[in-house]
């Protein structure tokens, strides 16, 4: 058995705040994003982009990147997409939304770029 | 019209209930008993029996019979069939008229058809296997108070299954110390923390003390970690007063869930806490203890299908269905009967899965199903592939029994459920179960709290036999 370890999370270190599904996993590299884009139009849900200043990641309506893109299924046009959100607020989180338009939801959220921690 | 007269005595019950021939209306309830009767009793006769004892008649002809019209209100034993593999038993389809029953009322319908049915010496054994609500009456119902979709919207969960916890030892901790251990679930990265059953007001925790200290753990947590947290604060209660005492008070500290036991605190209880969380915007997460008296045995009681569908009717946005995988009973293909029969909005016939008749849901809400009982993170690749996204798991031991305490246990549980659910959308659901072993380590490369989780859980398993099987045939 291992020595017993410290968790390190606490108010003051703005690197413990979390923003929700796949937070607790490392930074997806960029196959990894379009494998989560292409899950997303597999599933028939509209993609949406997101973005807001990690200090706010906890309200519940971020900043929309345009318009969801409804009946968009071409998986480059959506990175584009959300590279282009990213290039604009780089300082930001960017997170992917599919809109499940049947069950009146979200079917999944995810950041796919993270702002500094800093702040 | 008024063609019958008065004959005293006792009639053959297939005289009047047994009636293979009628087609059941749309707004009837339909129920399907197992039924196991006394050596010599005929099928026909004992099926009519069940209708009659759970609806209209009694033992003999009364002339009060005569100012009513009890062929409008009595139950019809319309179908009966052999049970596969069992050559004593026999299932009998019966249909009651919805007028029969009080609207909106699970205890009203569940007087009627478990009643004093279940006591009639003319048979050995009586198991209600699965219940119909016509769409008319499901309508009635309130239902749960918010349902998934709206929880999903309120807690900010999306893509996953929710992630929970049991807090232990389950009886015995003090208020400050029981906050302390929801505050290191909720930091480590769980969503939701669950008071045991059976922690109401004890002497060693009143439920006033164990609610502000929990409420400050959540709040503390939730500025730590960024995410929404909860944890559902058990108001099951010795009276409804004192029940609906302890919702207020949750309330008023700002708490987003509390809980309810819906068979030891009673449908009736049930059902008014479902409608005073719908009216003020808290979640109701239902626990159900008292279940398995009810529904293991496979000849007689309630199956738990059934008590499913009551809590839908009730109220609850959450309720326990089995792991599976874990040390509590639940055999596979059941458990995806009653997961569907909670989430859906219309759930086919399916023997398969022991599912006796379509159940129409209409826009009722769905009910998160939780699995809970000894599960821990080596279970995490196949509770993703069962359940999928619409279902909160819950670790207690396989939390709070990490080496390096809660936070580390809820980090590595956490990740582990992330890991699953990141391949899963990559790879898809088909061979997440095999693939699991892979992906968990090679998540446990940037999380130590997984990796010393795996080393501490690796060889625990559950093999017992499940003792309630479907009905198929083995001979």
């Amino acid at each position: 058995m291992s020595e017993v370890q410290d968790y390190k999370s606490s108010l003051t270190d703005t690197t413990s705040r979390k923003f929700e599904t796949f937070s607790y996993l490392p930074e997806m590299s960029k196959e990894d994003i379009r494998k989560q884009v292409q899950y997303i139009v597999d599933k028939g849900w509209n993609p949406g982009i997101e973005h807001t200043e990690p200090a706010n990641a906890f309200d519940h309506y971020w900043y929309m990147w345009k318009l969801p893109m409804f009946g968009e299924t071409d998986v480059d046009t959506i990175l584009a997409e959300a590279d282009a959100c990213h290039a604009a607020h780089p300082n930001n989180h960017v997170r992917l939304i599919g809109y499940d338009n049947y069950a009146q939801s979200q079917g999944t959220s995810m950041v796919i770029y993270r702002g500094p921690m800093t702040a | 019209m008024a063609v019958k007269t008065y004959n005293a005595g006792v009639k053959e019950y297939r005289e009047t209930y047994w009636m293979p021939d009628y087609t059941p209306l749309d707004t009837d309830i339909l129920a399907c008993f197992k039924i196991t009767a006394q050596p010599g009793v005929p099928r026909e006769e004992a099926a009519a029996a069940v209708a009659a004892e759970s609806s209209t008649g009694t033992w003999t002809t009364v002339w009060t019979d005569l100012l009513t019209d009890l062929d409008y209100y009595k139950g019809r034993a319309y179908a009966i069939e052999d049970v596969p593999g069992d050559d004593e038993s026999f299932y009998a389809f019966i249909a009651y008229p919805i007028d029969l029953f009080e609207e909106g009322s699970v205890v009203n319908v569940f007087t009627s058809l478990v009643g004093n049915v279940f006591g009639f010496k003319a048979l050995r054994h009586l198991r209600l296997e699965d219940v119909r609500f016509p769409i008319a009456y499901v309508k009635t119902c309130g239902g749960p108070p918010h349902g998934i979709q709206v929880e999903r919207d309120i807690l900010n969960k999306y893509g996953r299954p929710l992630l929970g916890c049991t807090i232990k030892p389950k009886l015995g901790l003090s208020a400050k110390n029981y906050g302390r251990a929801v505050y290191e679930c909720l930091r480590g990265g769980l969503d939701l923390t669950k008071d045991d059953e059976n922690v109401n007001s004890q002497p060693f925790m009143r439920w006033r003390q164990r609610f502000d200290f929990v409420m400050e753990a959540i709040h503390k947590a939730e500025r730590e970690t960024g995410e929404r947290k909860g944890h559902y604060l058990n108001v099951t209660a010795p009276t409804p007063e004192e029940m609906y005492k302890r919702a207020g008070y949750a309330k008023e500290l700002g708490a987003p869930i509390i809980m309810h036991d819906y068979i030891t605190g009673g449908f009736c209880a049930n059902t008014g806490l479902a409608n005073w969380c719908r009216d003020n915007g808290i979640l109701l997460h239902i626990h159900r203890a008292m279940h398995a008296v009810l529904d293991r045995h496979p000849k007689h009681g309630i199956h738990f299908r059934v008590l499913a569908k009551i809590l839908r009717l009730s109220g609850g946005d959450h309720l326990h269905s089995g792991t599976v995988v874990g040390k509590l009973e639940g055999d596979r293909e059941a458990t995806l009967g009653w997961i569907d029969i909670m989430r859906d909005s219309f759930i086919k016939e399916d023997r398969s899965r022991g599912i006796f008749f379509d159940q129409d849901w209409g826009s009722m809400p769905g009910v998160f199903p939780v699995a809970s009982g000894g599960i821990h993170v080596w279970h995490m690749p196949a509770l993703v592939a069962i359940f999928g996204d619409d279902a909160c798991l819950q670790f207690g031991g396989g939390t709070l029994g990490h080496p390096w305490g809660n936070a580390a246990g809820a980090a590595a549980n956490r990740v582990a459920l992330e890991a699953c659910v990141e391949d899963r959308n990559k790879n898809g659901v088909e061979g997440l179960e095999v693939r699991g072993g892979d992906v968990l380590r090679d998540a446990a490369k940037s999380s130590p709290e997984l990796n010393a989780a795996m080393d501490t859980w690796k060889e625990i398993k559950f093999e017992f036999d499940t003792v309630d099987k479907l009905d198929v045939s083995h001979k």
